[in-house]
């Protein structure tokens, strides 16, 4: 018995070793250094003034707050957007017909394709002279490049939830999909010989069984948009700042008395992730003792 | 029945889906593309001319192919350094990974919750979070390591990059083998144990044909995983160590559409050729397929 724990420990050491090192430790000094220890310039001693001049100051207190607004919002209406999309699609693909693979395939297409990658697509679609706008010229919708409304690098951060859906959809699909297909019809055919309408199917039947596979994938994808850097690097503008973006600004400043902002900006960013994470995790453990 | 309706459905949004790929397309080959055509009126080569990826017209020979290529054009030796760091990354996090995964998915023992928290935490936690403080430790450590004689740089090098990369993908290269190891009969172990086989034979005949599969998948996911990172190789590679999404990056900036979209072909190549291998082990209950959300 104890051979075996030791066996077990050491079979764990070089994962653990590795994940310790790299992320946990970069994690802790991180934090520190957002505590303004730092002794390579003699600062040893620990405070929240990086915390309070990113969120209160006069000087960053609007951009931190308009940026933790637009990262909200961004993350809130991808998540949402893309999860209804890829319910939609997934009923649509389960049931069988010629052509099945095909379709299933074209949908998990933008699945391994990087997230950089389709920003950069999102470009080539839906700029002012992208191929959004210009299908709509070839219909006599626009005129000119002018007429489209600027959807990428816009304040409202329509190009970086654009980007994001594309990618999320895929990955949301896959695991409805693979849930619809595990289940099969007989629980919705039950429903319908017992008079129940397609919207009642859905709503009662259908949607409560997907819901924890898609729960968790929300969150997944939530904490994901929230926290990314690629797609509002190359989708953004210059204000509001989603705070990823936000945070490794003000770490490649110069001045180096930024970088305690910058990296008291991701502490922020990563509480707030493991806050809403909790929260579900609580939400859940007490819906499935409910049951 | 309802047929037609359902197939134009299921065409619009398939084009939907292929769109950022047809765009890919259309603007690596278009010339003179005006506004408002949809379709460019001239095609050409040009950007993979300029690239230097494909000879100028009216000298393409086999050997100028060959003198171009072998000139090392910056797009090759991006895709050289992403594939060589792809590669070492994925075989150090199997080879790292393996105990781990069968530790997890064959016993039961004290802290394994403990355990999996800590190799699915960083999966969880925005990489920003971590990646701040590991560009800080990496050249306090270079100082450390140079004060001690040994000349080895982290910050900015090939190795420095490939080990950070070991961080998001460790977590997907864990899961999916404990997940394989969980279906996996030890016993049969035992029995060649019984028979007298050696420890590596054992390995060889018995465990790896068995997870051999699950193996394969793993790979490939942590290959993708690390394929696609960007802000941990600008971090820790300073700029210095251009890998393909590190230079397709750069041209983002360059508002040359043509030559963007060329980039991005190349770099989305080997990432469809691996979801046409592995699309039929996708399922929403692998793990695996979470590798995909963090691509």
């Amino acid at each position: 018995m104890k051979w075996e724990r030791i066996r077990i420990a050491v079979m764990l050491a070089p994962t653990l070793l590795v994940i310790s090192i790299l992320f946990f430790g970069s994690l802790l000094y991180g934090f520190l250094q957002s505590l303004g220890y730092n002794p390579n310039i003699g600062a040893t001693d620990i405070n929240f003034d990086a915390y309070l001049r990113v969120m209160f100051s006069e000087e960053f207190s609007g951009r931190f707050w308009s940026g933790l607004t637009l990262s909200l919002w961004v993350a809130f209406c991808s998540t949402f957007v893309s999860a209804a999309i890829a319910i939609f699609v997934a009923l649509l693909l389960r049931r069988t017909f010629f052509g099945k693979k095909l379709a299933v395939f074209f949908f998990q297409l933008n699945l391994p394709i990087p997230h950089l990658v389709i920003a950069v697509g999102m470009i080539m679609l839906f700029s002012q002279s992208g191929l959004v706008s210009r299908m709509l010229g070839e219909l006599g919708l626009v005129t000119s490049p002018r007429d489209f409304p600027a959807l990428t690098k816009d304040a409202y951060g329509i190009g970086i939830i654009l980007a994001y859906i594309w990618k999320e959809v895929a990955f949301f699909g896959i695991i409805v999909l693979a849930i619809l297909q595990s289940l099969g019809e007989d629980y919705e055919a039950v429903a319908q010989s017992l008079g129940a309408n397609r919207w009642q199917r859905f709503r009662t039947v259908t949607l409560p069984l997907i819901m924890p596979g898609l729960m968790s994938a929300s969150i997944i994808v939530f904490a994901f948009t929230f926290g990314s850097y690629e797609v509002p690097r190359i989708l953004g503008v210059g204000y509001p700042k989603m705070l990823p973006v936000m945070s490794l600004d003000f770490f490649l400043n110069p001045d180096l008395n930024a970088r305690a902002e910058g990296m008291a900006l991701s502490m922020i960013i990563a509480f707030i992730v493991l806050v809403l994470i909790f929260i579900y995790m609580y939400i859940t453990a007490r819906t499935v003792r409910k049951d | 029945m309802r047929r037609v309706p359902f197939y134009a459905a299921v065409i619009a949004i398939s084009i939907a889906f292929l769109a950022p790929v047809i765009s890919f397309m259309i603007n690596a080959f278009a010339y003179r593309w005006f506004y408002p055509q949809l379709v460019p009126k001239e095609w050409s080569l040009q950007a993979w001319v300029r690239l230097k990826l494909i000879p100028r017209p009216g000298d393409r020979t086999l050997e100028s192919f060959i003198d171009l290529w072998t000139g090392v054009p910056d797009v090759i030796s991006a895709l050289w350094l992403s594939l060589a760091i792809g590669t070492l990354v994925t075989g150090t996090s199997v080879i790292i990974g393996l105990p781990a995964a069968r530790a997890l998915g064959l016993y039961r023992f004290r802290g394994k919750k403990i355990v999996e928290f800590m190799i699915i935490a960083p999966t969880i936690v925005p990489p920003i979070a971590f990646s701040l403080g590991l560009n800080i430790n990496f050249i306090r450590w270079d100082m450390a390591l140079m004060n001690a004689g040994i000349p080895i740089d982290l910050a900015g090098s090939v190795f420095g990059v490939s080990l950070v990369h070991l961080v998001p993908v460790m977590p997907y290269v864990v899961l999916t083998l404990s997940g394989v190891f969980a279906n996996y009969d030890a016993d049969y172990e035992a029995q060649a144990r019984s028979l007298g086989a050696p420890p590596w034979r054992i390995f060889w005949d018995v465990t790896l044909p068995a997870i051999l599969p699950g193996l394969f998948v793993a790979a490939l996911f942590a290959f993708l995983v690390s394929w696609s990172q960007y802000l941990l190789t600008f971090l820790i590679g300073q700029g210095r160590v251009v890998t393909l999404p590190a230079l397709l990056f750069s041209a983002a900036g360059s508002g040359n559409n043509a030559m963007i979209a060329a980039i991005s072909l190349v770099f989305i190549a080997p990432a469809i050729l691996i979801l046409l291998v592995t699309s039929r082990y996708l399922s929403g209950e692998s793990s695996a397929a979470g590798g995909f959300g963090r691509v």
